[in-house]
């Protein structure tokens, strides 16, 4: 056990348990902040992977943007619901567990049976720096990164509109009381 | 006129067309001359083709006229012919020539029925049938025949379908039971022709018996006779399967006559003697006919001693008459077979329609218990029945006389037991044949108002009868013995005689037949005219079986209880229980299942959205599984 | 160094954490969040093999799929707010109007 490999089980370790603790807290906000957790130590492990940048913007727009504004949200509308699974559905928190599992095991199973040889060619990574990343952007993957943008104003045109009161789709009145719940 | 024979067949079935589309527009005598005249018109070309035959040299008596090409598949050929011979000559005679005197009777007898036409119709039907039976040059077509002439007689016998009364039951099940009883001996022919194609590859008469000495061992010989067999004692009322034949007696009295006398039930003896060559192959089978053929004639004439109805009588002693016929043809004498079959069609299609005419004269009655004196009242047809009645108990010289003593007298070269049973039913034959005379037409009547009302019938149904009176009477020079015109005109057909008695046997069983029949008749007459106390005391010491004779020696409660009553309780199994339940029960299965999975399925659809991922969800982890361990 | 398929893992651990908590949990934000945890282990992923065959494509797709969930983030919640005006609860089993 190399001082790298006690590091990445360590840091693996808190990944893990952060991602059950957003999906089993019971309070929204925990799972905010447990998401938070996830994301910054996933921003390590990018460091240990050649990938500096990338943990940078990892740690600003995850962390610093996303869980901010998901924070926000929690903050505008509460988000009381407590209980995990409504008694409708009680059967799928099996199914989902179950199907959880099978996934997992399917996938590292093929990642134990594809994954022998070592890494490649990590010096050509340059460490992921902001140069490095930079120049394959902007000369290979030119067209995607315009196209990216133009996605980003779209989000924001959309955000705008479904931002506003008052708006065509919510005047008028409202729809009558929902139907009978449905059974499962 | 060879090439003509087909025309035998198209008149009757002209006539049939004909009455069927345009009878209504008819008057019914009309209906009644067409149908009539067809027949006759059929009878003239068989003479016709008896002509042509006897200009031909003995040996090429026998000749194939083709039709049309009628099955072909494969290695299969069947074609439609005739074979015109003297045996099918004989039989097509006999057919038309009795056929047409019944169908003449018939006009008068049928003449106040609303049904008149739909009868004339089935009547030309049946001879246009026995036609292709007897004329037809391949074990195929004379299977169309046999068929034909079932369908025919069923039509016939449950005539009068919407009665009932005490004697018949209902009149339709009479029908029923001819049918349903013939289709048992149907299955033995069908078989026994699947296993000629099969061994021999030709169902052709003439191919099958060129091939089978060479071609068949003796026991498929045997089998096949066995199965012939089976056929012929279901169409010629036979041990086991002649249970159908006194219920027939439901349907009119001119069909009794032609179908159950003179025609359709010979058609089992024509069949044997056509196929003799197989029998002469597989001897033990013929042996067995011969047997079947005694016994039934012995129980039959037993069994219409202690009869009451006329017509019953006479079924009996058709039966009785063809196990004779049975017999002959048994032991291989074809001749002398088809000989009695010849003379048995005159006398007993006499008896039947004298018969009809008492019936027609006492509106319905047949219980010879309420007649008595008849022939004070109906002097012809009293005259005609005693015509009939001498053929029937063989005194000497009347046509009975000679061809049933020809038949004993192959018998006893053959098995002396089985000739002296055969010798005795003949003593029983005379005396029910006279019983049957002297009960209703001798005597003091018993049922007054009966008697008043009694009539004689009108010309039309007299006259037929006296030419079958004539042919009754000369009818024994067709083959009398040592002159044998009949024999020698048969041998193309059915092959030499094998058994050469001498004339000191033949002299003596001829005086012996003779001395039968008188016994037999002075026993009938010392019973029911004078009335003698040794008589009635013969009578009485057999009392104790009476019981059991009267009742048909149960035979019909037997087949009833093992046979009726278990079919009809398996078909009402699967109409009560396999078909609502399984047949049934499978289709609505089907709609079941398709409901049920429907009702599971929807609830996919129950518009909650995390259901929707999870089934998303289920689809990935199934592709990936498929992807990694596929 | 860590070897490849240990990272690989990782991911599909919090992957599958991820995919479970979108199917079982009731509340709106919650299920977001867990959808953003499966993005993220997805960059691993792709982080990983960039590194495993030397070159940085696996890290440009990384970072187009955070401008894209960046993107995606801010939509849903103004989708989310939007809903919330007109009934209170973010309780997805009450939003079945898809239902027959």
């Amino acid at each position: 056990m190399t001082w790298s490999m006690l590091f990445f089980v360590l840091v693996g370790a808190v990944s893990l348990a952060a991602a059950a603790g957003v999906v089993l807290s019971r309070q929204p906000v925990h799972s905010a902040l447990f998401l938070l957790t996830n994301f910054a130590t996933l921003a390590v492990l990018y460091v240990t992977l050649e990938a500096q940048f990338l943990a940078a913007a990892q740690v600003i727009i995850y962390a610093g943007g996303i869980v901010i504004l998901i924070l926000f949200v929690i903050m505008l509308i509460g988000g009381e619901t407590n209980d995990f699974v409504a008694r409708q559905r009680s059967w799928t928190r099996g199914v989902a567990l179950g199907l959880g599992i099978l996934l997992l095991a399917s996938l590292s199973y093929s990642v134990l049976q594809g994954f022998a040889q070592p890494p490649g060619d990590v010096a050509a990574m340059q460490g992921g720096i902001p140069e490095a990343l930079g120049q394959t952007l902007f000369t290979q993957y030119l067209l995607p990164f315009e196209l990216a943008s133009i996605l980003l104003l779209v989000a924001l045109l959309g955000a705008l509109v479904l931002g506003r009161h008052g708006t065509v789709a919510h005047t008028g009145s409202r729809p009558a009381s929902p139907p009978a719940e449905g059974d499962d | 006129m060879l090439q003509l024979a087909w025309l035998l067949l198209a008149f009757p079935a002209a006539g049939a067309v004909i009455n069927t589309f345009f009878g209504h527009r008819f008057s019914k005598p009309t209906i009644g001359w067409i149908a009539s005249g067809t027949v006759a018109a059929s009878f003239i070309v068989a003479l016709g083709l008896l002509l042509s035959l006897l200009g031909l040299p003995g040996e090429e008596r026998v000749v194939t006229l083709p039709l049309w090409e009628w099955i072909t598949i494969g290695d299969f050929r069947v074609p439609a012919g005739l074979l015109i011979d003297p045996l099918s000559v004989t039989m097509a005679l006999v057919v038309t020539g009795v056929g047409a005197l019944i169908h003449v009777y018939a006009i008068g007898y049928m003449f106040e029925d609303e049904r008149f036409q739909r009868f004339f119709v089935y009547l030309n039907f049946f001879v246009f049938a026995m036609l292709i039976l007897v004329m037809s040059d391949s074990f195929l077509g004379m299977y169309v025949g046999w068929e034909g002439v079932g369908l025919a007689s069923y039509l016939l016998i449950g005539f009068w379908f919407d009665k009932r009364d005490d004697t018949y039951g209902y009149y339709a099940d009479a029908g029923k039971k001819a049918f349903l009883v013939n289709r048992v001996g149907d299955f033995g022919m069908a078989l026994a022709i699947m296993i000629l194609w099969t061994s021999l590859g030709s169902v052709t008469f003439l191919e099958v018996f060129q091939a089978a000495p060479a071609g068949l061992s003796s026991g498929l010989a045997t089998v096949i006779a066995l199965l012939l067999l089976l056929a012929a004692t279901g169409k010629s009322a036979q041990i086991p399967l002649y249970v159908w034949l006194p219920d027939a007696m439901a349907g009119p009295t001119p069909v009794s006559a032609l179908i159950h006398a003179a025609t359709m039930v010979t058609a089992g003896i024509y069949m044997i003697a056509r196929t003799h060559a197989l029998w002469e192959l597989g001897p033990s089978a013929a042996n067995l006919a011969a047997w079947i053929g005694g016994l039934t004639a012995l129980m039959a004439a037993t069994i219409a001693l202690v009869q009451v109805d006329l017509k019953k009588i006479l079924a009996y002693s058709t039966i009785s008459q063809l196990g004779y016929m049975v017999m002959g043809v048994g032991v291989g004498a074809y001749a002398f077979g088809i000989f009695h079959l010849v003379t048995h069609a005159f006398f007993k299609a006499l008896l039947f329609l004298a018969a009809g005419n008492v019936m027609h004269g006492l509106h319905g009655e047949l219980d010879i218990r309420k007649m008595g004196g008849l022939r004070e009242k109906m002097p012809t047809t009293y005259r005609l029945f005693l015509i009939g009645a001498l053929a029937l108990a063989g005194f000497p010289l009347m046509s009975g006389f000679f061809s049933k003593d020809g038949i004993l007298l192959n018998v006893f070269g053959h098995s002396p037991l089985l000739y002296f049973i055969g010798l005795f039913t003949a003593l029983l034959t005379a005396v029910y044949s006279f019983r049957a005379v002297f009960v209703p037409f001798w005597g003091q009547p018993r049922d007054r108002k009966l008697h008043e009302q009694a009539h004689e019938s009108p010309p039309i149904m007299t006259r037929p009868l006296w030419v079958l009176a004539i042919l009754a009477i000369v009818g024994g020079v067709l083959n009398l013995p040592f002159v044998l015109t009949l024999e020698r005109w048969l041998e193309p057909a059915v092959g030499e005689p094998s058994f050469h008695p001498s004339l000191g046997l033949e002299m003596g069983l001829l005086l012996v037949s003779a001395v039968v029949a008188l016994a037999g008749i002075y026993l009938a007459y010392a019973r029911y005219v004078k009335e003698s106390g040794w008589a009635r005391s013969l009578q009485d010491a057999l009392g104790p079986i009476r019981p059991l004779v009267e009742h048909k020696y149960y035979v019909d409660e037997l087949y009833d209880l093992a046979i009726v009553q278990p079919l009809k309780a398996l078909a009402r199994w699967f109409a009560e229980v396999f078909d609502p339940g399984i047949i049934d029960g499978s289709v609505r299965l089907i709609g079941h299942a398709n409901l049920a999975a429907g009702e599971r399925l929807r609830r996919l659809h129950n518009g909650l959205v995390p259901t929707y991922a999870l089934s998303i969800f289920v689809g990935v982890v199934v592709l990936v599984m498929y992807l990694v361990f596929g | 160094m860590v070897p490849t398929s240990y990272y690989l893992i990782l991911s599909a651990m919090i992957f599958a954490i991820g995919a479970v908590g979108v199917l079982v949990r009731r509340n709106a934000l919650i299920i977001l969040m867990c959808v953003e945890m499966m993005l993220n282990s997805v960059n691993l992923t792709l982080i990983a093999l960039s590194r495993q065959w030397g070159n940085l494509t696996g890290q440009v797709f990384v970072f187009m799929i955070m401008a894209v969930a960046a993107a995606e983030v801010a939509v849903g919640l103004a989708i989310l707010i939007a809903n919330t005006r007109h009934r209170e609860s973010i309780n997805i089993d009450e939003i079945h109007l898809l239902k027959w």
